[in-house]
């Protein structure tokens, strides 16, 4: 086997490499990049659990410690492939297209905003708030309930509709709740509106751990938590009654699946992973407003999940990581190296790049690439870069 | 609570219903007739509409670089920029199509519906990337006519403006053009025969795949001119502003009974109607409790109670669902 050889090099030489030149956007690219490839080149499973949690427990903390930029974004990933695995149990699994999926992120990070900040003072009176810091753990559950009850909520009344219809009755109930999230400042206020909340508790961390590198292993244990449940549903009656749903609603009934309980038990599952990234996200943030909840956010995720490949775990993860890079790093990175050529005044085929006008903000474009990634997605790949295992069963006969 | 007030200023809601409702209605026509050949949410619809609104603006600031924007008489300026924003919007939603739907015809329903939402958010950044190297800004006024702005008082509160009068005018001439062609040419014959059952009809030598470009030709053309009214009548325009009043359109097609032309005009003028007085009334009626800012909310719980309770519409065109 040539492959392990090659992980272990690539590992240690991407981790060198980030360590010598802390600054650089590309050698950090290389480490992710080379811990996609551990994660799915052929090799002994040992040996590629091994080498993924030594970079994910050891060096990437290591590099956190040099540039903590990167901690930011590796605990931006975790945030959104944890969103993108609840979203694949809606949309991949479920088969039901969920446009308005941020709502119970924005559900969670509300909950604990709320409590977590003297802003519960003006709703109930007194000065009892915020809570305590360590209420911080319990809200990670609280918010993992309120936001599967809004799922159950939303489930209800649109169990009637498929296909595009739901699509965009979601939609509409995602802009239902980011409008109500921007006016709920009256009659009684609830939101505090378009300013949003702010300042919001952060908890007290085990061993006095820095919030930076707190947050990123928070963030990792929850992803690997609800990629344990999401293997486990998978394998279930659950998650075969759910695929049973997608690829057909009558014969699914027919068999004995309750559409409604499993349909339900979908939006609810979704969402309450949705639910326990807000809670965290809010902590880490310190301030939350409507303007991180809107549909752009629901459309990023689903980029990652198609993406990677509906109904696919490794697909999500992988999406979500791509997907995010690219926006955080990527497109960040291409403006800032823009704007250094053009202070050094470099020209192009005679063209100076100081001429460029000054709203060409390529960081600006996340739009375009969620957009491109969707379209040529479903022309060329529907079924996204790493298959889903059943459906790729399912086309071999 | 003042009366009087609330008395008074109800022709002029009307009058600003009417208006959005008209828009409304050219917008939702779009929707409605893809919906009606191709039984597919058009989503990319929106910024199809607002395209049509930046070209206007580009060939009003054209016109006005070289100084013919008040040389010329300001109806044939008007005549130009509605021709220019038309045939733009059209010849794009056709593009769209031919690109991104066309080779996923056939797909799971669910695939061209995402493929459409990425091509909506890819149009928004193209916009903005080729207006932002063009003139290095995004946000863009339509210049004034100064016709455009007289107002003829009607009575203390109501005055009427050339240009609400305009944006009606248009709106009207429009849907009249569209009912001429759908109902009394053999084209638009096609186009209903397509709708119907389209194996029937490509065995009847209609060229279905021609027919469904021109139905997205026509309904491009009808978001285009809507594109350039928004724009004369709002003012300010930018690369995301079509997204909401583009969902709106939609509400509006669902309202009357998607794939229903002429329900695409009454659920306009109802959702516009509703919205205006919404707007107005909302804040005073409650005492500030709830703002204007709740229409939005009032039209997307319209779009879901009517999808849950009644997804054939007011008119009720049959929606069949395919699996």
């Amino acid at each position: 086997m040539i492959r392990s050889p090659i992980a272990l090099a690539l590992v240690g030489l991407s981790a060198l490499a980030v360590a010598t030149f802390p600054r650089s956007v590309l050698v950090f690219l290389f480490f992710q990049g080379s811990l996609l490839y551990v994660f799915k080149a052929r090799m002994p499973e040992p040996l590629r659990w091994g080498l993924l949690a030594v970079s994910l427990l050891v060096l990437m903390p290591t590099i956190g410690y040099f540039n903590s930029y990167y901690l930011e974004v590796a605990t931006q990933v975790g945030i959104f492939v944890a969103l993108a695995l609840g979203l694949n149990i809606v949309v991949g699994l479920a088969g039901l297209l969920d446009l308005g999926y941020v709502a119970f992120f924005a559900v969670g990070a509300y909950s604990w905003a709320i409590f977590g900040s003297p802003h519960a003072n003006i709703i109930f009176g007194g000065e009892s708030f915020p809570l305590a810091g360590w209420w911080f753990y319990v809200f990670l559950f609280v918010g993992l309930g309120t936001a599967a009850i809004t799922g159950i909520l939303l489930g209800l009344p649109v169990l009637r509709l498929h296909g595009d219809y739901l699509a965009i009755v979601t939609l509409g109930f995602g802009e239902v709740i980011r409008v109500l999230a921007n006016n709920l400042d009256k009659p009684i206020n609830l939101t505090n509106g378009p300013k949003g909340i702010t300042p919001i508790l952060r908890p007290p961390t085990p061993f006095g751990i820095p919030y930076g590198e707190f947050f990123y292993f928070l963030a990792l244990l929850i992803v690997v938590a609800v990629i344990v449940v999401n293997r486990r549903l998978e394998d279930s009656h659950i998650g075969r009654a759910w695929e049973a749903i997608r690829e057909d609603e009558l014969a699914a009934r027919a068999m004995g699946v309750s559409l409604v309980r499993m349909k339900l038990m979908a939006f609810a599952c979704g969402a309450s992973f949705a639910g326990v990234m807000g809670v965290l996200f809010s902590a880490k943030q310190v301030f939350i407003n409507p303007e991180s909840f809107t549909f752009l956010e629901s459309i990023g995720v689903l980029a990652m999940v198609i993406l990677g490949g509906m109904g696919s775990i490794p697909g999500a993860i992988v999406g979500a990581t791509v997907v995010t890079v690219l926006n955080l790093q990527v497109l960040k990175g291409f403006s800032l190296w823009l704007n250094e050529l053009k202070n050094a005044g470099v020209t192009i085929l005679g063209f100076s790049l100081a001429d460029l006008p000054t709203q060409f903000e390529p960081a600006k474009y996340e739009r375009m690439v969620f957009g491109i990634i969707l379209v040529l997605m479903m022309i060329f790949r529907p079924q996204g870069i790493f298959p889903a295992r059943r459906r790729q069963r399912e086309l071999a006969h | 609570m003042d009366v009087e007030l609330l008395i008074g200023i109800f022709p002029q809601v009307l009058l600003d219903g009417i208006i959005l409702g008209f828009m409304y209605a050219l917008i939702a026509l779009g929707y409605t007739m893809v919906y009606g050949v191709l039984e597919f949410i058009n989503f990319a619809h929106s910024e199809i509409f607002i395209f049509g609104a930046f070209v206007g603006v580009e060939v009003l600031l054209g016109l006005k670089s070289i100084g013919l924007l008040d040389g010329l008489p300001w109806p044939l300026v008007l005549v130009l920029v509605l021709v220019a924003g038309m045939a733009a919007s059209g010849l794009l939603a056709v593009t769209v199509e031919r690109v991104a739907y066309r080779p996923l015809r056939g797909a799971p329903r669910l695939i061209p519906l995402i493929s459409a939402i990425g091509i909506s958010f890819f149009l928004q950044d193209l916009i903005r990337l080729v207006e932002s190297l063009w003139r290095n800004a995004f946000n863009l006024v339509y210049p004034t006519m100064d016709v455009l702005n007289l107002r003829f008082e009607l009575s203390e509160t109501i005055d009427v403006s050339v240009k609400s009068l305009v944006v009606i005018g248009g709106a009207l001439l429009m849907l009249w053009a569209l009912h001429l062609i759908v109902n009394r040419t053999k084209v638009g014959t096609a186009i209903r025969a397509v709708a119907e059952d389209q194996a029937a009809a490509s065995l009847m030598g209609i060229d279905v795949n021609r027919i469904i470009s021109l139905t997205f030709l026509i309904g491009g053309a009808m978001g285009g001119a809507a594109g350039v009214l928004f724009g004369v009548q709002y003012g300010l325009i930018n690369p995301y502003s079509g997204f909401i009043p583009g969902l709106k359109a939609f509400t509006a097609a669902v309202l009357g009974g998607i794939g229903n032309i002429p329900g695409a005009m009454v659920g306009g003028l109802v959702l516009g109607l509703l919205e205006a007085f919404a707007a107005a009334y909302l804040s005073l009626l409650t005492g500030g409790a709830f703002g204007a800012e709740y229409k939005d909310i009032l039209a997307f719980s319209i779009l879901i109670l009517i999808l849950i309770f009644r997804p054939k519409g007011l008119l009720g065109e049959v929606v069949r669902e395919r699996a």
